[in-house]
């Protein structure tokens, strides 16, 4: 450790460089009066922290749309995930390459293109301005993820236990509940923290196709940042990171080189 | 069984991507547009608005991915050897990659703001002695609060890429190198580089992607003129005018094929740099 004090400093450089912009989001959102050059503020208050639970805000009803859209992302993506996940994880067939290709287009391609082109649809059949074209339109974004983290799941599954409960005369369903579905659990959590991050984080797409009329909470952080509240912005911003900090300690270890076959489907 | 994924791929994506072509094209019946041109094209490329805004947008791309990689294996062999608080130290280091882009485009305006909290130090250092003196690093022409933010997430989502890869590869190869009289600069020059460079090449290849045609920080650290392209698009898809659809999808699909054909120049490009190694 003194034997590299160069090291050392690096590592120090890590550490306040990935801390730094949350100091001033935490200092703001304990601010009543802060103005230029004081370095901390002149009176502190709970004032944001108060603004942001109070009863009957805008939060609650945009919490509750980010989590309803957030699960309901989840739960499709999952859906759709699982038995795409075990095509490409157990089987070799012909265009795999093509599919494999298909389903990362949209980690490459931004899915705002998409979502310009795809709104008339939406506005022609009802389902613009709606919390479910919302969630529709993050499958976009969301899909390639599950399935490249579901694939490699199966990649490592054994399907022979699927015969043996067969052999043993369990139905296809019971195949499912007792044998896949156990064996698999730890990567559909995986795969669902990603998904509910994803759609958690996403802006424009919300924006675009929810038109204002859908309120979850990063458009209404966006409108807390531009109307130059800093306090109740900052209170907000830590409020709205809550569930990917709850992410980080759940998945870690799966970050961290153990699993290091999911540590390369991170998000950029 | 691959039926619902490709379902929500062909049809959403796929589906999505051609109606903007198509309505790139000038095809809108909804306003009255019924026919095929290529004039959305033709205005962007004369438009100085659109040409300073593409400029603008592969600076920051270019730049981002070339800064954020060139940290994140500093930052990956900085961290690879167990040391006092190692683990402390990789938990924080993994922290930012789940947050919002928006939060931390929130954090870098309090940061780098003239009001921001850099330019209270500075002022307390005495360098400034108003907010003008202090530099203009957001909302600023050469997009630095925007390469900012890139490079915080960006640095700890390759650097953790790439810290699994040196912990997957091991010391094996090193320790060959080693015994065969390489030095530090040599083990690292020739071997652990060398083995890194397909983790490299496909997580500078995300980053880039995703910093070409992403939204949010451009949105709200960006200068108004000229603003990144996926901003200028959706400031004309907005727009009260409905003529300027068209220019809109055109902008769009200007960014996915852009990214489309830079992705697959870089990955032949670094493929020849590898055969020439």
């Amino acid at each position: 450790m003194i034997k590299n004090p160069l090291k050392n400093l690096g590592r120090l450089a890590i550490v306040l460089g990935v801390l730094a912009p949350f100091v001033p989001l935490v200092i703001w959102s304990f601010s009543f009066r802060w103005f230029f050059p004081a370095v901390l503020p002149t009176e502190w208050s709970l004032r944001p922290w108060l603004t942001v639970f109070a009863p009957q805000t805008r939060v609650w009803i945009a919490t509750a749309n980010s989590l309803w859209i957030g699960f309901g992302t989840t739960f499709l993506s999952i859906l759709i995930g699982i038995p795409a996940g075990r095509a490409l994880g157990l089987h070799q067939f012909k265009g795999k390459t093509v599919v494999e290709f298909l389903i990362l287009a949209p980690t490459i391609v931004p899915a705002l293109a998409a979502a310009f082109g795809i709104h008339i649809m939406f506005i022609r059949y009802g389902l613009a301005d709606t919390r479910l074209g919302v969630i529709l339109v993050h499958l976009i974004p969301v899909t390639p993820y599950t399935v490249l983290i579901l694939s490699s799941v199966f990649a490592n599954y054994n399907p022979d236990y699927e015969d043996q409960a067969r052999s043993l005369g369990a139905n296809p369903l019971q195949v499912w509940i007792y044998v896949t579905i156990p064996a698999i659990l730890p990567g559909i959590m995986v795969a669902g923290l990603f998904a509910f991050i994803i759609s958690w984080s996403q802006y424009i797409l919300t924006l675009l196709i929810g038109g204002g009329q859908v309120l979850t909470l990063p458009v209404l952080l966006f409108s807390f940042a531009t109307s130059g509240d800093s306090g109740l912005t900052a209170a907000l911003s830590l409020v709205f990171i809550a569930p990917a900090v709850i992410f980080l300690l759940l998945t870690s270890r799966y970050l961290t080189g153990q699993n290091a076959a999911l540590g390369g489907f991170g998000r950029v | 069984m691959l039926a619902p994924a490709l379902i929500v791929i062909i049809l959403l994506f796929g589906g999505g991507l051609l109606l903007a072509l198509t309505q790139s094209f000038g095809f809108l019946p909804v306003i009255g547009l019924n026919e095929f041109s290529l004039a959305a094209y033709g205005q962007l490329f004369q438009d100085d608005v659109f040409l300073t805004s593409l400029g603008l947008t592969l600076w920051i791309a270019v730049a981002s991915t070339g800064i954020s990689t060139i940290l994140a294996l500093a930052c990956a062999l900085l961290l690879r050897r167990p040391f006092w608080g190692a683990g402390w130290v990789r938990f924080l280091f993994q922290l930012n990659i789940p947050i919002p882009h928006l939060v931390g485009a929130i954090g870098i305006l309090l940061l780098f703001s003239q009001s921001g909290l850099f330019a209270r130090l500075a002022y307390l250092a005495g360098l400034i002695r108003e907010t003008g003196e202090f530099p203009a690093l957001v909302y600023d022409p050469y997009a630095i609060g925007i390469i900012l933010e890139y490079v915080w997430k960006t640095t700890c989502f390759t650097g953790v890429i790439l810290l699994a890869n040196l912990q997957t590869l091991g010391d094996n190869f090193e320790d060959v190198a080693r015994t065969l009289g390489a030095n530090s600069w040599q083990r690292l020059r020739f071997v652990t580089l060398p083995l890194l460079r397909p983790a490299v090449l496909s997580s500078s290849i995300l980053v880039f992607a995703f910093t070409f045609g992403a939204f949010e920080v451009p949105f709200l650290l960006g200068q108004r003129f000229p603003s990144a392209l996926p901003v200028l698009a959706y400031r004309k898809y907005v727009d009260s005018d409905l003529t300027s659809r068209p220019e809109a999808m055109a902008i769009s699909i200007v960014i996915a094929i852009l990214i489309t054909f830079l992705v697959l120049l870089y990955m032949r490009l670094s493929k020849q740099a590898v055969k020439r190694v």
